[in-house]
């Protein structure tokens, strides 16, 4: 699923040409791919930080992003779909943290962990149950289903172009948010000092509550414009959600810059690693026979693409043993 | 003691009482297990016997990181795997080599699988406890599970890897091919290992255990490394999951993904949440009625899993400590003999509760009926009285359920909190702690 190759990757052998425009692609897919997971990390890494619950639903979130927005393009359309469908999952996000994790919030952290593990479990079988196991077909708005522009040999789709445009802006949007207004002055200080914050007379409650509901809603942003480019399916959140929290964990838990920088970076490993066909085969030839079938044969014929999907998982096990804080964590919580 | 004996004889008498009482449990349970065949014989319950007897090993062996050191896994289900794995690999060749292993001591094997791969990972992984050793947890579980599809040769890829139980050499005349040998078998290691278990809580290390996740920073003052304590704690834990791994592979006679994937961590996380994870016991009640849920619901509805989420999730919130803890929850009161100040106002919340439940159903079910569209038919087989998912009045009957079964339901809720708290004051009152 986490595929960003260009579908028409029908690269002949040997030509630098080919090589350089594997690059590019894959830069790009991967910047892509990087900035759809900062849109969900970002949340998930302000939520953890002010509230210290790890909201295992978030990924759930996301996927409940991509299927009201299957759901409502059909009925509505793509673009109302894109605003109306965020702000319903938004909803479901306040409505989980006022109704749900404030009141378990005296058992502990470990007891809002399980709150939101049972209900990512819940969510995927509620969204099996009503639209199926099966990938859904949702399509590109044909407002963007053209090649916006062609590197060598392959036409870049503008939908990507688009992903990225609207990442990019949330982006930016948050940081200005965060930085620059009121509103994230009075987030910020709830991090740190939430009774102080109290204390002056703004309602803490209600501030954590906004700030799980636009993670939240974040993460349905993301679900709504990766669903077209993306499979769409009741899976999707498993697939992807295990994946945020190696961001999350790599980055440094709480920092933001380091999730960018880890989204940023899981994007494109990843991204590069599903491009590559090489294997230990391919580089020194194949291992004398006398092996046979055993563990070293299967190290040496497996491709890059195909251990593409642990490599995040094998980052986070490297980022543990040197730096057990993440890239920017700043203190062993 | 004798001494003791002479000035205070009482005391012995009740010490002796208790430790009758205490041993009295673990024959009672085996004995238990012993006859349960003769009373359920049939070959459908014998599986099921042998299914929760595996869960139970399983979710004990969970227990230790959850319940005693604190440590919430999500990818518990490594070390089943992986037990099970080197139990069939460990079958195939004593059967190839002719060694002579009978079969009741490869879980042992199992054992050992769970126990070396956790020692490889765990140094890493209980660096840190809480969130942290969860996300971590899920994240080594994910590279397991996913490195077990490449390393096919091992793990034999989608198809999994199989065996013959019975080409085994034969011990006691036993050749382990009928199931009831095989519950026989599982029930000889369960108890085994939950004694192991249980003893294992009360040696110093189960205590130590115990105050690294309850203050992990007065453990370190006190000259104890947490860190070490959680890997010692983790290796236990991922022995006792690989002898049920074991016992697993003997029983299907095959391992593959599955047994190391995320669901099956997912079901043990539940079954024992679900179960209490305060009391040795709690476990075992979640794992019985964890695996008898899943043998019994998968036949009645096609969306069982989502009702494990919502009875996980009404566990979470409503009651933290699991069934366990709601049953002990009791103690005081009965012991006090203020037990029937509550009974009726349970009596009367369970009417409503029901319809409440009652409500839920319809309304999942319909949704998933009417979801599914044609080939299941809209027609919903309700505890015997039908319903037609498609019509109004199906719906309109649910919503009354759900919105009215709730509202009612709250009220009687209040009223069971303002009985327990008058039964709790004179349980209080006769000097027993509630």
């Amino acid at each position: 699923m986490l595929e960003f190759v260009p579908r028409n990757n029908a690269i002949p052998d040997t030509s630098e040409c080919i090589v350089l425009e594997l690059i590019v692609i894959s830069t790009i897919n991967g910047v892509l791919f990087g900035m759809l997971l900062f849109l969900l990390s970002s949340g998930l890494t302000v939520i953890f930080s002010m509230m210290g619950v790890l909201n295992f639903a978030h990924a759930s979130f996301y996927m409940l992003g991509a299927f009201f927005g299957f759901q409502l393009t059909r009925w509505i359309g793509f673009w109302p779909a894109l605003v109306l469908a965020p702000l319903l999952v938004g909803a479901i996000g306040m409505a989980v943290e006022r109704y749900g994790l404030r009141s378990i919030h005296k058992h502990g952290h470990v007891a809002e962990l399980l709150l939101t593990f049972g209900l990512a479990f819940a969510i995927e079988e509620i969204v099996s149950m009503i639209w199926g196991k099966s990938p859904m077909d949702y399509r590109v708005p044909a407002l963007l289903d053209f090649p916006a522009f062609t590197v060598f040999s392959t036409n870049y789709p503008a939908y990507k172009i688009f992903m990225l445009a609207v990442s990019g802006a949330i982006f930016v949007a948050l940081l200005i948010t965060l930085k620059r207004t009121r509103v994230g002055l009075i987030v910020q200080a709830a991090l740190t000092h939430p009774n102080m914050v109290a204390h002056l007379g703004h309602n803490v409650g209600r501030v954590f509550m906004l700030v799980f509901g636009v993670g939240a809603a974040l993460a349905g942003v993301a679900g709504v414009i990766a669903g077209p480019a993306l499979v769409t399916q009741s899976d999707m959140a498993t697939l992807l959600g295990p994946i945020l929290f190696v961001v999350i964990v790599f980055g440094g838990l709480g920092s933001l810059s380091g999730a960018f920088i880890a989204s940023l970076f899981i994007g494109l490993v990843q991204t590069f690693a599903v491009a590559l066909n090489g294997s230990l085969a391919g580089a020194f030839g194949p291992l004398d026979p006398s092996f046979g079938p055993s563990i070293i044969t299967d190290i040496w014929n497996v491709t890059i693409s195909q251990i593409a999907p642990i490599l995040p998982y094998v980052l986070l096990v490297l980022i543990l043993i040197v730096r057990p804080m993440g890239l920017m964590g700043s203190r062993e919580t | 003691m004798i001494d003791a004996a002479t000035s205070v004889p009482k005391v012995v008498v009740t010490a002796r009482a208790q430790r009758l009482r205490f041993y009295g449990v673990w024959v009672i349970a085996a004995v238990a297990l012993i006859v349960l065949p003769f009373i359920f014989s049939s070959g459908g319950s014998l599986t099921s016997f042998s299914l929760i007897g595996i869960s139970i090993i399983f979710a004990l062996s969970y227990n230790i990181l959850l319940g005693q050191t604190g440590l919430l896994s999500f990818g518990h289900a490594v070390h089943y795997g992986f037990g099970g794995f080197l139990a069939i690999h460990v079958m195939n060749a004593v059967t190839a080599h002719e060694w002579s292993i009978p079969l009741p001591f490869i879980p042992l094997f199992g054992g050992i699988g769970g126990l070396l791969l956790a020692l490889v990972i765990g140094w890493v992984m209980t660096k840190r406890a809480g969130t942290v050793f969860a996300m971590i947890s899920l994240g080594i579980g994910e590279l397991v599970a996913s490195s077990s599809l490449i390393l096919r040769s091992v793990f034999g890829g989608e198809s999994g890897i199989t065996t013959d139980r019975t080409a085994l050499p034969h011990m006691l005349g036993w050749s382990f091919g009928p199931q009831i040998q095989i519950y026989y078998l599982i029930a000889f290691w369960l108890m085994i290992s939950a004694i192991a278990m249980y003893a294992l809580t009360r040696t110093p290390l189960g205590r130590i255990c115990n105050a690294v996740r309850d203050n992990p920073e007065r453990v370190e003052f006190i000259g104890y490394d947490p860190h070490v304590v959680r890997y010692i704690a983790y290796g236990f834990a991922g022995f006792f999951a690989g002898i049920a791994g074991g016992l697993s592979a003997i029983n299907f006679e095959i391992a593959n993904s599955a047994y190391l994937g995320a669901a099956q961590s997912g079901i043990v996380l539940f079954a024992t949440f679900i179960g209490g994870t305060a009391y040795f016991f709690g476990p075992i009640l979640g794992a019985i009625l964890v695996t008898y849920l899943q043998l019994g619901l998968t036949d009645v509805t096609t969306v069982w899993q989502l009702y494990f989420g919502i009875i996980f999730i009404g566990i979470v919130m409503f009651a933290p400590g699991g069934i366990a803890g709601l049953l002990m929850m009791h103690r005081p009161l009965v012991r006090s003999g203020t037990l029937g100040m509550v009974i009726p106002s349970y009596l009367v919340a369970l009417v409503p509760t029901l319809a409440l439940a009652c409500g839920v159903i319809l309304a999942i079910e319909s949704v998933a009926r009417y979801a599914q569209g044609e080939g299941s038919g809209s027609n919903i087989d309700l505890l015997g009285v039908p319903f037609n998912a498609a019509s109004p009045l199906t719906w309109f009957a649910a919503a009354i359920l759900i919105i009215g079964g709730f509202f009612v339901a709250r009220i009687s809720w209040r009223r069971i909190a303002q009985a327990w708290d008058r039964a709790a004051t004179v349980a209080r009152d006769r000097g027993y702690l509630a």
